[in-house]
């Protein structure tokens, strides 16, 4: 998982509340064999109106989504987390996000930043106004800021950790390597082998 | 205090154990098929990681293998694709795989076993929730999700938090018409699919001491059914002489080492269990489903239950909606369900030992008229072996049709499916709605009851076909 330090980019405005997974991914994406390429499959209903605030040049390589309220409901599918990355954001803030979908997002790296209903309100003013306008996401300092914005965000210590260091459960898991290679050297020689090796 | 099988096999695991934190288990074995691995390999890819360990991993193919024409290129894309992607990692990462058309493909929990891979007092994961199948060898083996795949692929290990420990205890003869998977359809009924959620289950006593490997491996292919993570059987003599000069068992002095290891498994007798569960063997009866859960069964004796009689105002609507699905109305006796399809085959009636039982019946007698009979075995290493011993011979001069190792019906992935409306009797473990196909309704059975099924065309046990068999055999 790659770290999160801190983060600058164009941002999303998205104006609807209650977006559940099955709207940023429909089903029928899940037969693919891939955590990429679902890049397409983004909001793919909305995104046949071409109006749809993704569609619009303006937005075009913009890497924070600023969603409306209970962002992530529904289905617990992991796909609306990697089709949200391989689109390119690396943030999203709300007011507030669904409980598996946060805890999917984190597990691979994709920030979710929660800020009062206002404070995301205002955010919105300012990137609707001028396109170009940048949003930070400061990871380290646990701030948000953009245009006349500074407003503070908390993420319990052990995600942030997580979050900062780019540590998986793999790369945790990882960290105990000596004891994973002191329990091999112990391991019984009669124990099946697949091949020899 | 003692400890318990299940205990033991944990404790032997355990690389890494800190408070507040799930213990890190080291695995033994990690069996992989095309359908949940996809994603790992590619988590893997993108991570830049190799598999820790190629010598404890193996890959088969078989969820979306056809039955019939395998020389020929897979119709479906979407099947094609699952395994070409599985073709592709496994060479990639350097993966020994199995694929469709090689002498040791089949179903991931078939194979396992019959290579000798599976021992007592390993721990075995598998992307798939009948992992359970291999605790009849004194494993600890469980289904993970392919998040955990891609961990085992890894680092070998998982972290996870302890279950608690279950002990189901058989005593009495089992009646010879009474087969394991009876007895563990009516263990299922008796504790109910969320009965074991929680637990590892221990299936002991001196009815299950007297199974045969393949036997045990029918029950603890279906803890999974009763809702628990595991099911586990202590290695006994039987135990050893199934593993004895199979491919990748112990050779020689190693052979000696580890029995005496396997025999330290039992759990002590001082052990305690978090909760038990006794049931007597000889009171047991042949025994099918006639619902939408495997906890919907009863003696094929029986007749259809009446919704209205469960107290328990979910279960009564479980039932309602159940009988709704199936078909059926209350009071109808189980004997007069009329089938279409008979399907033998699965990780759970796939092996040799089930094909045999089905075609001991099938002997010298025919497939009803306007039924058709599916006999899919588990593996190639099954199917060889059925050859050798003629049994496709009885299959298709009954009427049956002898097919390719494979998944297959047991949950439709390939072309072999129930049109709707189209009941089966299946030796498979699940009878969920649309399982075997859109519209389809299943009947949990043994292989010896779907045999007298086919040939009477409805739900019916050995018993029922006295007077019916001609005398020709094969
Ligand atoms: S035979 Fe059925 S239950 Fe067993 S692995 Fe295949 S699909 Fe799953």
């Amino acid at each position: 998982m790659e770290a999160f330090t801190t983060h600058t980019g164009r941002a999303v405005p998205l104006r609807r509340s209650n977006v559940d997974t099955d709207q940023i991914i429909p089903a029928h994406w899940l037969k693919k064999v891939t955590r990429d390429g679902f890049e397409d499959g983004l909001f793919e209903a909305w995104r046949k109106d071409e109006n749809f605030v993704l569609n619009r040049p303006e937005r075009k390589g913009a890497s924070v989504l600023v969603a409306g309220p209970d962002f992530g409901t529904g289905s617990s599918r992991e796909h609306a987390v990697w089709a949200l990355q391989n689109y390119g954001f690396k943030a999203v803030i709300s007011s507030r996000f669904a409980d598996i979908f946060r805890g999917n997002s984190l597990k691979n790296g994709l920030l979710t930043v929660v800020l009062d209903q206002k404070v995301v309100d205002r955010i919105w003013e300012v990137t609707e106004a001028d396109p170009t306008a940048e949003v930070t996401v400061d990871l380290e300092k646990r701030q948000v800021l953009s245009e006349g914005i500074t407003a503070d965000f908390e993420l319990d210590e052990n995600a942030r950790w997580r979050l900062l260091n780019g540590l998986d459960d793999i790369s945790l898991t990882l960290q105990n390597e000596a004891d994973i290679v002191t329990y091999e050297a112990a391991r019984p020689s009669h124990k099946p082998r697949t091949i020899d090796a | 205090m003692g400890r318990t099988l299940a205990e033991k096999v944990w404790d032997d695991h355990v690389v890494r154990r800190a408070d507040g934190e799930p213990d890190l288990l080291f695995i033994d074995l990690h069996l992989l098929h095309e359908v949940t691995s996809p994603q790992a390999f590619d988590g893997l890819r993108q991570a830049g990681r190799p598999v820790r360990r190629l010598d404890l991993t193996i890959a088969t193919e078989d969820h979306n293998t056809p039955t019939l024409d395998i020389d020929k290129p897979i119709a479906d894309p979407v099947s094609r694709a699952q395994l070409e992607t599985l073709r592709k990692n496994c060479a990639e990462f350097g993966v020994r795989l199995h694929p469709l058309g090689d002498v040791e493909q089949g179903v991931v929990h078939v194979v396992g076993p019959q290579l000798g891979l599976t021992q007592p007092g390993t721990t075995v994961v598998c992307g798939d929730s009948h992992t359970s199948t291999h605790g009849a060898f004194g494993a600890l083996a469980f289904g993970i999700g392919t998040s955990q795949v891609e961990h085992v692929l890894a680092t070998q290990t998982l972290p996870l938090a302890r279950p608690r420990t279950m002990a189901i205890t058989v005593e009495g003869e089992l009646p010879d018409s009474v087969t394991a998977k009876d007895l563990i359809l009516a263990i299922i009924a008796r504790i109910g699919t969320g009965g074991g959620q929680g637990y590892i289950l221990e299936y002991r006593g001196s009815a299950i001491e007297k199974l045969s490997m393949e036997a045990r491996m029918t029950i603890c292919n279906m803890s999974i059914e009763a809702g628990a993570r595991a099911g586990m059987i202590a290695p006994d003599e039987t135990t050893f002489a199934y593993l004895r000069g199979r491919d990748h068992a112990p050779q020689g002095e190693e052979w000696d080492t580890a029995v005496e290891y396997w025999k330290t498994l039992r759990t002590d007798d001082d052990a305690v269990f978090d909760a038990e569960v006794f049931i007597d063997g000889s009171e047991l009866a042949p025994f099918v489903t006639w619902g939408t859960n495997p906890g919907q069964g009863a003696p094929l004796s029986a007749n259809v239950p009446d919704p209205a009689s469960y107290e328990d105002a979910s279960e009564r609507h479980a039932a309602e909606k159940a009988l709704e699905y199936m078909g059926l109305t209350a009071g109808q006796p189980l004997r007069e369900i009329n089938v279409d399809t008979v399907f033998v085959g699965s990780c759970t009636n796939g092996r040799i030992e089930d094909l045999r039982n089905a075609a001991s019946i099938l002997d010298g007698r025919k497939v009803a008229d306007g039924v058709r009979m599916l006999v899919v075995p588990g593996s190639v290493r099954v199917a060889l072996q059925a050859v050798e011993e003629g049994l496709d011979k009885v299959f298709t001069a009954a009427g049956a049709e002898w097919r390719h190792a494979g998944c297959s019906m047991c949950l439709g992935m390939n072309p072999d499916q129930l049109a709707p409306g189209e009941r089966s009797a299946s030796t498979s473990n699940r009878n969920f709605e649309g399982r075997q196909g859109k519209g389809g309704r299943t009947h949990l059975v043994s292989p010896q009851v779907a045999a007298a099924t086919a040939v009477l065309g409805h739900l019916a046990s050995p018993a029922d076909l006295s007077d019916v068999r001609t005398p020709a055999g094969v």
